[in-house]
């Protein structure tokens, strides 16, 4: 099977510190990928580096066959492709919930208004928050707000989402609601990375498991291998503290 | 010994009225004495009587001065007024200044000043010339622009109000395209309307401008320049093309670092030497073009601060969602930007506004400077005080209309209801 994503090799410092370290991941279409690990082991960064929010120095990126580099032109053009989800949401507060959703379909995509206002009740209706759709991100919940963030990033039509601690900013009982509907979207067959601590998710979707510490990847593994006979001690202390 | 129980809800029946009584007797006191020039208590010592106001005032003042009282505005009162002995004071030292004022400013603006006549020598009263000010009112408006001609200016500006006025009413699909009159055409076509030379209009050089159509000119042009390129400047100095970022940050500096006044000058005097031979640029346009670089460079750094506040996940999502620079700033980063700036904003197109008698030193008369002129004509010495209070009336107006509406706007782009 084709891979939508390879990294190979990649390493990437801030200043003298280095965040990743040689890197190896490939994805294939419609696989879902969990990534956990401590804070600190480079997990946001490795997904930031798929859609080039954080640039790598060493190896390569591969996205959907184009390699992400210094000299990519079309770097917008696969960002249009990945759709990714905040831990923070970064909804824009100054346009209200079906304008998020609408924007970059109408700017980028460049659909007719009404085909995009159609794409994003579908998206919102999906979400279940389509009787809030003219109001602003500032009157809704956090659960709410991150699932608007969801819907505004399905509206692009992505073909990879990515997932970065999509609920470490949220109530534990909004927790759930975004769960479901990330759930809804695995069952849907996307392709999707989620650096998350949610190990019941984890367990739910993920078909692989990835396990991160000091910028490597320690162990990567069946999700079910990975749960019952981790490999390394690193990852066995690791899932001993959180389950 | 307690020589005086502490006012308090026990003794209110009689604390309360007495302290009203007293407090009442010092401002009418004080009152009479402005407004009629008699003492109700010339019998007593000449210090004593000076000082008896206040006494009376400060004693009043606390005999009511009862928490919980029971009385909602007594509490009220108290609390913003009068919770401590010193905030008394304060208080009827205020009251008293302000009652005190009033009779001296009345008479000067409006009792004793003279409203009739044509020349200084009808000015009989003590109070204020306002004849002056009515004498001189076109050359405070139009400057020294022909009298006959003066229906242009008045006509730009009509049009001016009109499409703006309507502009409020006509629904916001059509509404853009009011917008982009007012800035693409309007400023030339009113600036043609004004200048003349064609269209069988007679021209008037940009000398004979003046007044206060002068100071709207200047206003509204440097306003309509000064903003695009700040907000450019703004986002150049953020760049990450090191050109880019240096250029701007050199012109920033460079014009934040100079006085106005010298600009103004450099552009009127020594400018033209730069010129080649024959090339002649009016000396309005180069007055505009410097005051506009000039406030730009401030307007540049006001919305610097919008976008160094907005969160660096605005940024992110905007790039996630395939925007490139443009789109990225244009639709998500500038809007709220700006709307976090607004106040800064208007703050600079004030001080713009406020600047523009400036462009006396190179020979340019707007209102303030045609005041100026006016008060040393022979016919007319003595008059500073009638026009600049003219020209500072005139000026509050405006800026405080820019400012009403700077805070309207706030309220109406306000989305974190």
């Amino acid at each position: 099977m084709s891979k939508i994503i390879e990294l190979k090799k990649v390493n990437k410092w801030f200043d003298k510190f280095q965040v990743l370290k040689d890197i190896d991941l490939e994805v294939a279409p419609q696989e879902k990928i969990v990534i956990c690990g401590p804070s600190g082991s480079g997990k946001s960064t490795l997904i930031r580096c798929i859609n080039r929010l954080e640039e790598h120095q060493e190896g390569n990126i591969v996205v959907d066959g184009t390699e992400l580099s210094e000299s990519t032109k079309n770097i917008e053009k696969i960002r249009a492709e990945v759709g990714m989800v905040f831990q923070q949401f970064n909804l824009f507060p100054h346009l209200s919930i079906l304008d998020n959703c609408t924007l970059a379909p109408i700017w980028v995509k460049k659909l007719p208004k009404k085909e995009a206002e159609e794409i994003a009740m579908k998206n919102l209706t999906r979400v279940q928050i389509d009787d809030q759709a003219l109001k602003f991100p500032g009157q809704l919940s956090g659960g709410q707000q991150q699932r608007a963030a969801i819907a505004r990033a399905l509206c692009m039509e992505p073909k990879i989402m990515l997932f970065d601690e999509p609920t470490s900013a949220l109530d534990p009982e909004m927790i759930k609601e975004v769960l479901d509907v990330m759930v809804d979207l695995a069952k849907g067959g996307m392709t999707m990375i989620v650096v998350t601590h949610e190990m019941g998710f984890a367990k739910e979707v993920a078909d692989y498991m990835i396990f991160m510490d000091e910028g490597k990847i320690v162990e990567r593994a069946r999700t079910k291998e990975f749960f019952e006979k981790p490999k390394s001690d690193r990852t066995k202390l690791f899932l001993s503290q959180i389950l | 010994m307690k020589f005086i129980t502490k006012p308090s809800k026990q003794n209110i029946k009689t604390f309360l009225p007495t302290g009203l009584v007293l407090a009442f007797i010092s401002i009418f006191d004080v009152f009479v004495n402005a407004f009629f020039n008699y003492n109700l208590f010339s019998f007593l010592p000449s210090q004593l009587s000076y000082f008896l106001p206040l006494i009376l005032g400060f004693t009043g003042l606390y005999l009511i001065r009862i928490e919980f009282s029971g009385y909602r505005s007594l509490d009220i009162l108290n609390k913003n007024i009068n919770s401590s002995n010193f905030n008394a004071l304060l208080t009827l030292l205020t009251v008293f200044i302000i009652v005190k004022s009033i009779p001296p400013l009345l008479n000067w603006f409006i009792l004793d000043a003279n409203f009739v006549g044509n020349t200084k020598e009808d000015c009989t009263g003590d109070g204020a010339c306002w004849v002056f000010i009515k004498v001189w009112f076109n050359r405070f408006m139009y400057g020294l622009y022909p009298n006959a001609e003066q229906w242009r200016i008045n006509s730009a500006f009509l049009i001016l109000f009109a499409v703006v006025g309507v502009s409020f009413f006509v629904p916001t699909k059509i509404k853009k395209y009011f917008i982009l009159f007012l800035i693409f055409v309007y400023p030339f076509f009113g600036i043609k309307l004004i200048s003349g030379g064609s269209f069988g209009l007679e021209y008037v050089e940009s000398a004979a401008w003046g007044g206060l159509s002068l100071t709207f000119i200047i206003s509204a042009f440097a306003i309509l320049f000064c903003f695009p390129i700040g907000v450019f400047l703004a986002l150049g100095r953020r760049s990450s093309l090191p050109a880019i970022k240096y250029i701007s940050i050199g012109f920033i500096e460079l014009w934040r670092g100079v006085p106005l006044i010298t600009v103004l000058f450099m552009s009127a005097v020594m400018f033209p030497m730069f010129l080649p031979d024959g090339t002649f640029i009016d000396k309005l346009i180069r007055v505009l073009i410097a005051i506009t670089l000039f406030e730009a460079a401030y307007m540049a750094e006001v919305v610097r601060g919008g976008l160094q506040a907005l969160p660096k996940g605005q940024y992110e999502a905007a790039r996630s969602l395939g925007m490139g620079y443009w789109r990225m700033n244009l639709l998500i980063i500038l809007p709220q930007a700006l709307k976090l700036v607004i106040p800064g904003i208007a703050n600079t197109l004030l001080a713009l506004v406020k600047d523009t008698p400036l462009i006396f030193v190179v020979g340019l008369m707007e209102l303030a400077g045609m005041i100026g002129l006016a008060k040393t004509n022979p016919k007319w010495l003595g008059m500073a005080m009638e026009g600049y209070v003219f020209a500072g009336l005139v000026f509050w107006i405006i800026c405080y209309a820019m400012s009403r509406y700077s805070q309207n706007l706030e309220k109406q782009l306000s989305t974190e209801r």
